[in-house]
């Protein structure tokens, strides 16, 4: 289990441009996330790439207090 | 055991044009991710490959190095990694993964 705003922290953190993060825990359970992403550090990157990023900043949660994550990656002018 | 878990996923990924690491099999998929995948695949009506990395944990850390990414589900299409179930899911709703699928397959004949 892992609590939203530690996602959230985690995020910022990891990506300082950016200006929007939206968790929401699907199931209730602390373990299943949304997540929403708007950042500058996305401009010209892939889909793969952005995924990456946040990926980072959850590296060692990723299937283990974190079952599930969701990724909407978006760039300001998206 | 002598097995290279590595070359497998390289010959995996080599001679099948669209592959799947997923939770389960495509026929009953173990993940509402792997299983939105599968969907979202079957829905071009082609040869589709699935791995089930929850019948084989070797093959599930390998894949994850070897892709480097930390999720299932995994997709290649024509040898190359496109991501996992957001991203396909997106590239399917903007019309970018038939191109991909019908590439991959002419590049087997």
């Amino acid at each position: 289990m892992i609590a939203s705003q530690d996602i959230r922290s985690r995020i910022l953190t990891a990506l300082p441009g950016a200006s929007a993060v939206d968790v929401k825990d699907t199931t209730g359970t602390a373990d299943h996330y949304e997540v929403r992403v708007v950042a500058r550090e996305f401009e010209g990157r892939s889909l793969i790439e952005r995924h990456r990023l946040v990926y980072a900043a959850l590296e060692d949660v990723l299937g283990g207090a974190l079952h599930a994550l969701s990724l909407k990656t978006l760039t300001p002018d998206e | 055991m002598n097995r290279s878990v590595v070359d497998e996923i390289k010959k995996e990924i080599d001679e099948n044009p669209v592959l799947v690491y997923m939770k389960g099999t495509k026929d009953a998929p173990q993940c509402g991710f792997s299983a939105a995948v599968i969907q979202v695949l079957d829905s071009y009506g082609v040869a589709l490959k699935d791995v089930n990395v929850l019948a084989d944990p070797e093959k599930w850390a390998a894949v994850k190095t070897y892709s480097q990414w930390p999720t299932i589900p995994q997709i290649y299409i024509g040898g190359k990694f496109v991501g996992g179930c957001d991203i396909v899911r997106e590239m399917h709703a903007k019309g970018e993964i038939a191109p991909l699928i019908e590439q991959a397959f002419s590049a087997k004949r």
